[in-house]
């Protein structure tokens, strides 16, 4: 790993005797491709920290939305994303153990440890899919979205209740919690003008584009563009690793004398893997 | 160009990268090493996560300590992982210049364009 400096200027990309980068074209283009998708995502993230806290009082907390653990009864808040971090994290280190079995040109590491990685990725897109599944089918509790009307505020203001999503506190369905923007905490309501809330709104479980049991809809339409591109992005990872993985086993870069190949899909991989960094910060902790 | 393209007999490849078994060794310390990094921030992460509000620190005490961590966190991957640490200075500038001028540029918009919408919505209502 130590020596990708060294190369000899006769046949460096670029000719005249110079090469400013030292390293091969595929791999310079993967890197500016990674460049242009690090863009993409610190874009949609910095679009989600705006709507974060421009809503910030009516949005609805990750650690209260995504709460399920696969066998596991109750609340597990940050735990099942914890280990969805820890196992890309783990297909990243089977993955830099993969090229570094190419630099040895040790064919059989090579097999080893990709092929790990591609266990590591397809066990991620399924624990993605998972999640997905308990987010669009929601609670069986499920929420009221308000309809047309109004409501007077403690402070004696007046807001209209048009698609404010109010919570039931527990199974028995006898009070209701309504989250308001500038106000500090949630404002309970029950008897008569619960009812009234609930013939005019509608009740919802889970969520879409367009609507969420957990709170505001812009957080749903954030969290399956964010999570869905990235999973894209890991789809496309385990499929051209395991297209370089058949390579491998077919010896193909063995004959051809360096797994640079597999250097290259290694950036690609770990780029995935870095862009989950960020993701479980600040759409998961923050 | 001086020498030919000769189809049948090719040149060797002067980029790839190749290291001895000694080599290999003290790489393979290096990746997991830092994969212990990786996984102690991680769990530093999700334990500050779940404790914050019982150990009486404020939250945006704990948003700044999950943003250095996610950045170290990006830093060892990168620099690792992906190598970067180890490419000549040229490749390096070309990548992260451009990408860190711009994530600042949307930082700044994100921030005051924030600051601006929610002093609109307090005049303007």
């Amino acid at each position: 790993m130590s020596n990708s400096t060294v190369m000899d200027s006769k046949t460096a990309w670029g000719g005249n005797n110079v090469s400013p980068y030292g390293a091969s074209y595929g791999k310079l283009m993967m890197w500016f491709f990674l460049i242009s998708d690090a863009l993409t995502f610190t874009g949609f993230l910095s679009a989600y920290g705006f709507y974060r806290h421009y809503y910030s009082s009516i949005w609805p907390s990750a650690e209260n939305v995504f709460t399920h653990f696969p066998f596991m009864h109750g609340n597990h808040p940050l735990l099942y994303v914890a280990l969805m971090t820890f196992i890309l994290i783990m297909s990243s280190v089977t993955m830099v153990l993969a090229v570094e079995a190419g630099h040895r040109m040790d064919k059989k590491g090579v097999t080893l440890w990709l092929g790990l990685t591609l266990i590591g990725g397809a066990i991620f897109l399924g624990s993605q899919a998972w999640e997905w599944y308990h987010f669009i089918h929601g609670t069986e509790l499920g929420a009221i979205e308000l309809g047309k009307g109004y409501f007077t505020l403690p402070d004696g203001t007046i807001e209209s209740t048009k698609g404010i999503i109010a919570r039931w506190t527990d199974e028995s369905r006898q009070m209701l919690l309504l989250p308001w923007k500038d106000g500090a905490d949630y404002i309970t309501v029950t008897g008569t003008q619960m009812n009234e809330f609930v013939t005019n709104g509608k009740e919802i479980h889970g969520a879409n584009l367009t609507h969420n049991e957990y709170g505001h809809p812009l957080f749903g339409d954030f969290f399956f563009f964010i999570t869905g591109f990235h999973g894209t992005h890991v789809f496309s990872g385990v499929v051209i690793n395991f297209i370089v993985f058949v390579n491998v086993i077919m010896g193909t870069y063995q004959k051809r004398g360096h797994y640079e190949m597999v250097e290259k899909v290694g950036l690609y991989w770990h780029f995935v893997d870095l862009v989950w960094v960020f993701v479980f910060t600040f759409f998961y902790l923050i | 160009m001086e020498h030919s393209h000769d189809h049948h007999t090719p040149e060797p490849y002067k980029y790839a990268v190749h290291h001895s078994e000694e080599e290999g060794k003290k790489a393979r310390r290096v990746i997991w090493n830092m994969f212990w990094v990786l996984l102690a921030i991680t769990t530093v992460e999700v334990t500050l996560g779940l404790i914050w509000k019982n150990i009486g620190i404020s939250w945006g005490a704990v948003k700044m300590t999950f943003i250095v961590l996610t950045i170290a966190k990006a830093y060892y991957i990168v620099a690792y992982y992906m190598h970067l640490k180890h490419e000549v200075k040229a490749l390096k500038n070309t990548i992260i210049v451009p990408f860190v001028l711009f994530a600042l540029y949307l930082l700044y918009h994100v921030i005051t364009e924030g600051v601006y919408s929610e002093m609109m919505e307090k005049w303007l209502y």
